[in-house]
């Protein structure tokens, strides 16, 4: 069982107090009726899926209920760190800090 | 009368006999025994027949890894258990057993044929030999696999055994307590550390048990090990766990232990947990797993009375029990000669030693001719004999050139083999540490942790007594100092630990023709040599695939025994080094687990929550019969004596269309939205418009997904201008609340808003009928109930019958309604006030079948019975939902997706049948055309349908392709018996003017 660090709360808690919500930097268009039915589609169904690093969300859903994002490698599937809703996408260097 | 027990060996009580029954058979065994020890202490090895081919089977190891011996355990009512490795069985007085596979009896099986039709059930027999002819399969191959194959025979009762769970932290977790795990757990508890050390076995010692003529520290082996047992139970700070297995290495050093409690016992304590799961979240952890022997591969290595000769050693030294009276050893290992050596000291004949290596250790050779034992080295074993026992063996010298040369036989009643060792990494696999492969010692090792991890002794490759007592030392104290933890490791002074050297081999050479040989890689599943070579000659070139072709590694042993001789076979047919053919990946658990055990206190009543409203003892004392929905159960209907549902459902509707109707609608969901943009967040979410929506209506609202399709629906009211009161279906209210949370959080935070479930808050008793005015109009205060004040949908606050209410004018059955919402706490009183009152109206509480029924009657849909997650609002019928004027909401985009405006998508419609007095089925699929060939091209299906009272004829809402455009025209209905033909009409089947809504 993972352990995730909510970064509402600045614990580590067991992955059970938490939901998986996919994934992350994916925001709403301001105004979908300007999309094309293509682009449309792109953000409503296509996902990376990469092999290596991912920006997923997750909910504290049975602790403090906030949504927030994380970076996690999904070979080891362990988490390199985990930051608050709405700050940028973090650098490489970032996380090569952050799982060493 | 034990006829090979030796008093003066083992561990076992010789003071305490125990009595137990094998296949119906009385036996006598020793406090301490194994039912293996056991039995062979009276001179058994026969145990059970194998998988496949139904052959005789005996003991082959003395531990977890044993792939034959599998017996079934009886305790009692509900007590019985399947495929119980007998080397782990300990014997109680009273324990009865029977042999498994085998009919109808042990000594003579019928199925025992397959081992004639050998050739049937070569790699793959599955694909290839059942495949024809076609019409064979139900009636012939099916139910013969069936009989023929499967382990043991499952339980039928339910399991009357209670299971326990716990959680535990600690700083270091040591998996094992051979020499390696004792010393890393003794360096680690000494350090102060909070440590668990967990075993298997019934006691500590591990392969020291075995191996008893070492001396530690100047201390005998077994002396050294009391002393090292007291001290680690004298710590405060560690906790030992025998009979405990490490079955999972999960994420982040979390470990499940099976911790058995009861099975051993004599007598089953009172209300005792049988087995407790701990679920340890460990600082650093210390695997010391040890090693496990391999079997040698050649013609008849499954014979009983065949076994590992470590296992033989296990036997003498630990149990007092010699496993026969003449053995002949098989090995390419050095270990096997120890074995020998210690069964010919307490007067085992040991025919020969029959080594395939050529050059073996003076010493050795020198201790077994002291020993009077005939030694063939450069031998290679070509056969056995014997039925039911294994009676001589076969044996060849073997030329410089590789050929087997002029065969020999030798009397015996014990072969004992030895091929290696193969380290234990099964744990360090779970953690998808990286396995390194040692070429030149042909066996996997771990290599780099992916977590906090540390091997130590023979898992780690690090044989002998000296080896592992220095690396489980050093593992320990690292471990602990990474915890924190001031640790050292101590030097450890070993005498008569001899370092035990051997080759690894595949098949063994043979003269005969190798393509008739019976050499067992995997016992447990039936896989030969042969069946891997021939997997490899069909084209299966890696690991994976020629294990799921031949079975060999997948019984319930995970082929602990048979891995690396699989892999070394298919490496050699496919001509590729071993690691490039792979490893199977080793998963949790590491043993076969209990269910009970995973499943701990969660069973029963405890299994899931079920949640009950307020009025749900009301409804259970007066007879309500309960249906769950979703984790509500909630009164189906309320029976009079004599009633059937049918019948009680039709008075229920007759009732509430006729008087008064009265029902707990306490489950439905309830959000509460507050906050100065609250309207703008449910113009968001919602399809509807909000804006203008007056405080004090009610409006129905529609949620769709942002792909256009129905999530949830419910009817919303505006208590003030920042104030909503949002209902959801009673199954979706978590779901609802979440998607609400999500987009206010991560998509409009500047929003100024605020969610709050308030479904458990709220009791809700609907009241429908013409009489539901008249019966609460004396009990409600503060509150205008005309026509004119509160017309339908609207609400508004007030107090009835003394407590507060927000009471809701609304319909979900097309007859004048409220809703009333107070306090949970008062929602039994005022209930049952309302009834009591109602009694001038003959008031009649209904369930949810009724109110299914009525709400049908009007075309009222049910989210997730009506639609499913492909509908959109203009499927349902719902267009009219949609705030045409809204710039956006969520799912609006993808209503004009080109697919979503097709002309062909299903739509819901409303269905009478040809016969009234027919009810299709819900789920029933319909065609346009029943005669058609097969398969039909199905148009779609109905989604509710009921007998209708107040119509007297049944009705049905479906959704069918281009439905609304249908109207009038007739479609089938194929169910059991014949096809039914209904006209497709609107959905509202009664008052579609709604006058009675005002009635
Ligand atoms: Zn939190």
């Amino acid at each position: 069982m993972l352990l995730i660090r909510c970064p509402y709360c600045a614990v580590e808690r067991p992955e059970v107090e938490f939901a998986y919500a996919g994934e992350a930097h994916i925001a709403r268009p301001q105004d979908p009726s300007a999309l094309s039915d293509e682009q449309w589609k792109d953000h409503l169904f296509i996902r990376s899926n990469p092999r290596g690093t991912h920006f997923e969300r997750w909910r504290h859903i049975h602790g403090c209920g906030r949504f927030f994002n994380a970076v996690r490698d999904t070979v080891s599937d362990k988490f390199a760190m985990t930051y608050k809703a709405g700050l940028p996408r973090p650098s490489e260097a970032e996380i090569g800090k952050a799982r060493s | 009368m034990s006829t090979h027990r030796i008093s003066a060996k083992g561990r076992v009580d010789h003071g305490k006999p125990v009595r137990f029954t094998f296949n119906g058979q009385r036996f006598e065994g020793r406090k301490g025994d194994t039912l293996a020890s056991a039995l062979l202490a009276n001179g058994v090895h026969l145990i059970g027949r194998s998988f496949k081919y139904h052959r005789p089977r005996g003991i082959l190891s003395s531990g977890s890894e044993e792939p034959n011996a599998l017996v079934g355990v009886s305790r009692g009512v509900g007590r019985s258990e399947p495929n119980t490795r007998a080397t782990v069985l300990e014997v109680f007085e009273g324990l009865s057993t029977v042999s498994q596979n085998h009919w109808p009896s042990l000594k003579r099986d019928v199925g025992a044929i397959n081992d004639a039709f050998y050739m049937l059930f070569s790699a793959g027999f599955y694909y290839k030999t059942f495949m024809w002819p076609k019409s064979f399969w139900n009636k012939v191959y099916e139910p013969f696999i069936r009989g023929a194959a499967g382990l043991g025979k499952s339980p039928s009762l339910p399991d009357p055994d209670t299971y326990a769970s716990r959680y535990a932290h600690c700083d270091v977790l040591v998996v094992g307590s051979g020499p390696a795990g004792l010393a890393a757990a003794l360096e680690a508890g000494r350090s102060g550390a909070k440590v668990i050390l967990v075993d298997e076995q019934a006691e500590l010692g591990g392969s020291l048990l075995s191996e008893p003529d070492t001396g530690i520290d100047g201390q005998p082996a077994w002396q050294w090990l009391k002393a090292a047992s007291d001290e680690l139970a004298a710590l405060k700070n560690v906790t030992v766990l025998t009979r405990t297995t490490a079955m999972g290495y999960y994420h982040e050093n979390f470990l499940g232990l099976c911790q058995r409690l009861t099975d051993h016992l004599d007598t089953l304590p009172e209300g005792a947990p049988r087995e407790r799961m701990w679920r340890v979240r460990a600082k650093q952890v210390v695997l010391a797993q040890g090693s496990i022997e391999k079997p040698l591969v050649f013609d008849g290595n499954d014979r009983p009375g065949v076994m590992l000769a470590g296992a033989a050693r296990t036997y003498l030294n630990r149990y007092g029990v010699k496993v026969g009276n003449r053995a002949v050893v098989v090995t390419s290992h050095d270990s096997a000669w120890l074995a020998a050596i210690d069964l010919a000291e307490v007067g085992v004949k040991v025919a020969a030693i029959v080594d395939i290596r050529s050059s073996v250790s003076d010493h050795l050779v020198r201790l077994a001719r002291a020993h009077g034992i005939e030694v063939l080295t450069g031998w290679t074993a070509t056969g056995t004999r014997g039925r039911l026992r294994v009676s001589a063996v076969r044996v060849n010298p073997v030329g410089t050139n590789g050929k087997a040369g002029r065969a020999r036989v030798i009397a015996c009643d014990t072969v004992l083999m030895c091929g290696g060792w193969t380290p234990s990494v099964h744990l360090f696999s779970h953690t998808k540490g990286k396995l390194d492969w040692d070429e030149e010692r042909q066996m996997f090792l771990p290599g780099a942790p992916t977590e906090e991890t540390r091997c130590a002794g023979a898992g780690n490759g690090t044989f002998g007594l000296a080896g592992a007592l220095r690396e489980g030392a050093a593992a320990g104290a690292e471990a602990a100092a990474d915890a924190g933890f001031k640790a050292k490791a101590s030097d450890y002074r070993v005498e008569g630990d001899f370092e035990c050297t051997g080759i690894s081999v595949r098949e063994l050479p043979t003269d005969r023709n190798p393509s008739s040989a019976k050499a067992f890689v995997d016992f447990q599943n039936d896989v030969t040599a042969k069946d891997i070579r021939l997997a490899v000659r069909e084209g299966f070139l890696s690991i994976e695939h020629i294990k799921r072709y031949t079975t060999t590694g997948m019984a319930t042993d995970q082929g602990k025994t048979s891995n690396i001789n699989g892999l070394a076979i298919a490496s050699d047919a496919v001509k590729r080094p071993a690691p490039a053919v792979g490893l199977t990946t080793f998963r949790p658990p590491y043993t076969p687990t209990t269910f009970g055990a995973f499943a701990g206190y969660n069973r029963g009543s405890l299994f899931e929550v079920t949640r009950k409203t307020a009025i749900d003892g009301w409804a259970e004392e007066n007879g309500a019969v309960f249906e769950p929905v979703s984790l509500w159960r909630r009164a189906w209907y309320f029976p009079r004596p004599g009633e059937t549902m049918h019948q009680a459902v039709a008075r229920e509707c007759r009732a509430t269309r006729q008087s008064l109707g009265m029902f707990d609608a306490s489950t439905l969901g309830k959000i509460e939205i507050v906050g100065p943009d609250a309207a703008e967040f449910m113009n968001r979410m919602y399809t509807n418009a909000w804006s203008k929506l007056a405080p004090g209506r009610l409006r129905y609202g529609l949620l769709l997904g942002e792909d256009g399709f129905i999530r949830d629906d419910g009817v919303i009211g505006r208590l003030s201008a920042d104030r909503f009161h949002v209902t959801t279906t009673s199954g979706g209210a978590a779901r609802v609340l979440a998607m609400m949370e999500d987009y206010l959080q991560t998509e409009w935070p500047d929003l100024k808003v605020w969610l709050t479930s308030t479904t458990e808050q709220w009791a809700v008793i609907a009241l429908n009928g013409p009489n539901a005015r008249k019966l609460i109009e004396p009990f409600v205060e503060g509150i205008d109930l005309s026509d004119a004040a509160l017309p339908h949908m609207s609400v508004a606050e007030g107090r009835i019958c003394g407590v507060p209410t927000r009471l809701f004018r609304v319909s979900f059955t097309g007859e004048l309604g409220f809703e009333i919402n107070v306090p949970s706490r008062y929602g039994r009183a005022v209930w049952e006030t309302l009834y009591e009152a109602g009694r001038q109206y003959d008031i009649t509480p209904y369930g949810t079948e009724t109110m299914h029924v009525l709400r049908a009657e009007k075309g009222y849909i049910v989210v997730g019975q009506d639609t499913d997650g492909t509908l959109t609002p203009d499927d349902a019928g719902l267009g009219w939902a949609i705030g045409k004027a809204k710039p956006d909401f969520v799912g609006k985009r993808s209503l004009t997706r080109s697919d979503m405006l097709s002309p062909g998508r299903k739509q819901l419609v409303g269905l009478l049948t040809r016969d009234p007095a027919t009810v299709l089925e819900e789920g029933a699929q319909i065609v346009d055309d029943p005669s058609q060939a097969l398969p039909m091209k199905m148009i779609g299906h109905v989604t509710s349908s009921y007998w209708s009272e107040a119509l007297g004829r049944s009705i049905a809402l479906a959704v069918i392709e281009g439905g609304r455009a249908r109207q009038g025209q007739t479609i089938h209905v194929p169910m059991p018996g014949k096809a039914h033909a209904a006209e497709i009409t609107g959905t509202v089947f009664l008052d579609p003017e709604n006058k009675r809504l005002n009635a």
